[in-house]
């Protein structure tokens, strides 16, 4: 326990996403603005998925072992719908600041285009999920104790840290493909990335059995990068370039 | 008063957010409308920023703007002369939106200004919460030193506690560097927070905090709320503002002119100096009209259109009261101590103060008139903590007890 815990969790959780604002984020204000704004936008979805919970858990029977569960079970799903409610929410409001920047500019291009504000937008909400699922362990972390010494999985923490950094990633993803989706019409993109959601938060009810978790939700990570990066214009060509260090031939406008 | 005397006035004043009650604050309501009502003929004046916040980027735009126009109302602009006069039509429809933008551009850059000060308060604040046992301890002697189990003589205690309240009256009211000014503001800020918290007791706290953000909005916006008052006497007499209730973020520019490194030497002075010798500037109105030109008349050339955009880019600073420092850390050193150890409520009334701040900003930018940044701050603050305090800690604590993620 303690500081090694602590340090290593804590970096296996957020390590790729610090990197992530570090290099793209923390340099333009707008971006900031765009990142804390939809972390506020999941903390909203959030609190009212809480709220339908906390109802439904008043109005039953805390005893009933089997509609506790089952009420958690739903509480997981409304909560993943009102996530995505919210990320289209979210979209219409960026669409709204985009057009007005545009119309505000001289040379009617924003500073700021809508596959940037995308990827800030599912950057946004992915920290702010995984800091609500990782920070309570982080702190516990800290202080003295043995993991899993009733019974439980001695891998907690770190299975934690690393199912934290997966949905962080995943929430990166699904913002772009669910922004392209909204911008192209394409329906069933948005459709995808409601399906996996629900799939990731529904695999993870196989923990502490791990590998029914983990393993699905990596892979579709996996998946779902390769598809963001398609739609974001990318190209084997650039990909492989740039694993070598190589500039690439058409590197992309500042404002796409 | 010529009209070009009024508007070196308002350019030199700066705007205020409320403080505590027991500071005055200033705000350009007046000015604005007055500001309005002599540019109309222009683009609307963009993010002159609510009573809490100074705007001296909106002042200088409006400078600009009148210069670009040949001034109108001004017979002549001693620092920048003949330089605009032969400037067509055209070129002022491109500025006037090229301004715009670059209004909007600093806009979000001033709420990042701004966002990290604030950040930098609540990190201090909540760090002492969550290490010194002492704030959330019902009574108790405060020593730092036995808590950090830290051997020191009085001799040594004396030294570093003079030192660091004499450097700091220096630099805060006399001259001193920019960040340590800063960093002394936020300590300060922080040590109050932490002093409500610990002294107000439990539902005092929030009851004042909601009170106080009632009182900000009547005191800024009802025609005879008493800082609208104060505002408007200040403005009569062309009063500085008590430098130790004002946080500044102005920044040093690095625009290439004739002496670049002596330049921004003389403005890093001069912005101090401002202060001061506000009152004799007021007497030579040909001399300077706000920071920026002071730092211009060390370099005498005629800048071009371009330099002067670069100069009001890099010099505009944003300016915010301490009072709003001290209670947005109310807040959310609040929900650190007493939120039964739960970090996601600190870090939820953090996200909706900053979310606050910005909605305060952009409803700045849009009605154009001074406005408290208190309320709508503190509302997002107080919803969250007690939502997340009471509806999100039991669901969340359930999925982590069974690993579950959403």
């Amino acid at each position: 326990m303690t500081l090694p815990v602590f340090f290593g969790c804590s970096f296996i959780a957020f390590g790729p996403a610090l990197g992530l604002l570090l290099f793209t984020v923390l340099r333009d204000p707008l971006r900031v603005i765009v990142l804390v704004a939809g972390a506020f936008f999941w903390l909203v979805s959030l609190l009212l998925s809480s709220l339908v919970w906390f109802i439904a858990v008043k109005a039953s029977d805390p005893g009933d072992e089997p509609l506790q569960k089952g009420l958690l079970i739903f509480g997981v799903l409304f909560s993943v719908l009102l996530q995505e409610a919210f990320r289209f929410l979210y979209y219409k409001l960026l669409r709204k600041a985009v057009e007005g920047l545009v119309t505000l500019s001289e040379d009617g291009c924003s500073p700021i285009s809508i596959q940037q504000m995308a990827y800030v937008a599912g950057l946004g909400f992915g920290l702010m999920s995984g800091a609500f699922s990782m920070i309570n362990l982080l702190a516990d972390a800290l202080g003295p104790g043995t993991v899993g010494i009733h019974g439980d999985s001695q891998l907690y923490f770190l299975t934690s840290a690393f199912m934290t950094m997966v949905m962080i990633f995943l929430h990166t993803f699904w913002g772009i493909l669910f922004f392209h989706g909204c911008e192209t019409q394409h329906w069933w993109e948005m459709a995808a990335v409601i399906l996996t959601h629900l799939i990731v938060s529904g695999s993870t009810f196989w923990n502490p059995l791990y590998v029914g978790s983990l393993i699905p939700s990596y892979l579709l990570m996996f998946a779902t990068a390769a598809w963001a990066y398609i739609l974001s214009g990318g190209c084997t060509r650039n990909l492989l370039r740039s694993l070598r260090g190589q500039q690439s031939e058409t590197s992309p406008q500042p404002g796409s | 008063m010529t009209a070009h005397d009024w508007q070196l006035t308002e350019a030199l004043y700066e705007r205020l957010m409320m403080i505590t009650f027991m500071n005055s604050s200033d705000s350009e309501e007046e000015a604005c409308n007055e500001r309005t009502s002599l540019i109309s003929a222009e683009s609307p004046p963009a993010a002159s920023y609510q009573d809490g916040l100074q705007a001296p980027e909106a002042a200088e735009t409006q400078t600009y703007r009148k210069r670009h126009t040949g001034g109108s109302c001004s017979p002549s602009d001693a620092d920048s002369g003949n330089s605009d006069s032969g400037l067509p039509v055209r070129d002022i429809a491109v500025d006037n939106k090229e301004e715009e933008e670059l209004t909007l551009k600093y806009g979000a850059k001033h709420v990042i200004m701004l966002f990290v000060p604030v950040t930098l308060c609540m990190i201090v604040v909540v760090a002492t919460i969550k290490s010194v046992r002492f704030y959330t301890e019902k009574n108790g002697q405060f020593e730092v030193l036995k808590t950090y189990n830290v051997a020191m003589d009085y001799p040594t205690l004396f030294f570093v506690i003079w030192n660091f309240g004499a450097v700091g009256m220096i630099c805060i009211h006399w001259k001193g560097p920019l960040h340590l000014q800063q960093a002394y503001l936020i300590m300060i800020s922080a040590l109050m927070a932490l002093v409500f918290i610990k002294y107000l007791p439990e539902w005092s706290a929030w009851v004042i905090l909601g009170a106080i953000s009632i009182y900000d909005l009547i005191a800024v916006l009802c025609p005879r709320g008493p800082l609208r008052m104060l505002v408007e006497t200040a403005q009569e007499r062309n009063e500085p503002i008590f430098p130790a209730l004002i946080y500044s973020s102005a920044m040093v520019w690095t625009v290439g002119m004739a002496k670049p490194d002596s330049a921004s030497r003389d403005l890093t002075q001069q912005t101090w100096d401002s202060a001061e010798d506000m009152r004799e500037i007021n007497d030579n109105p040909a001399y300077v009209e706000s920071e920026i030109s002071e730092a211009r008349s060390p370099a005498p050339t005629h800048p071009t259109t371009s330099l002067i955009e670069e100069l009001e880019e890099e010099e505009r600073g944003v300016k915010l009261g301490l009072g709003d420092f001290i209670f947005y850390s109310v807040l959310v050193g609040k929900a650190a101590a007493t939120a039964s150890g739960d970090w996601n409520t600190t870090l939820a009334c953090f996200v909706a103060i900053l979310i606050g701040l910005c909605l305060t900003l952009l409803l700045l930018a849009v009605f154009k008139k001074a406005l408290p940044a208190l309320p709508i701050s503190i509302t997002f603050g107080l919803v969250f903590y007690f939502s997340t305090d009471n509806l999100v800690r039991p669901f969340m604590d359930t999925l982590a007890s069974h690993q579950l993620y959403i």
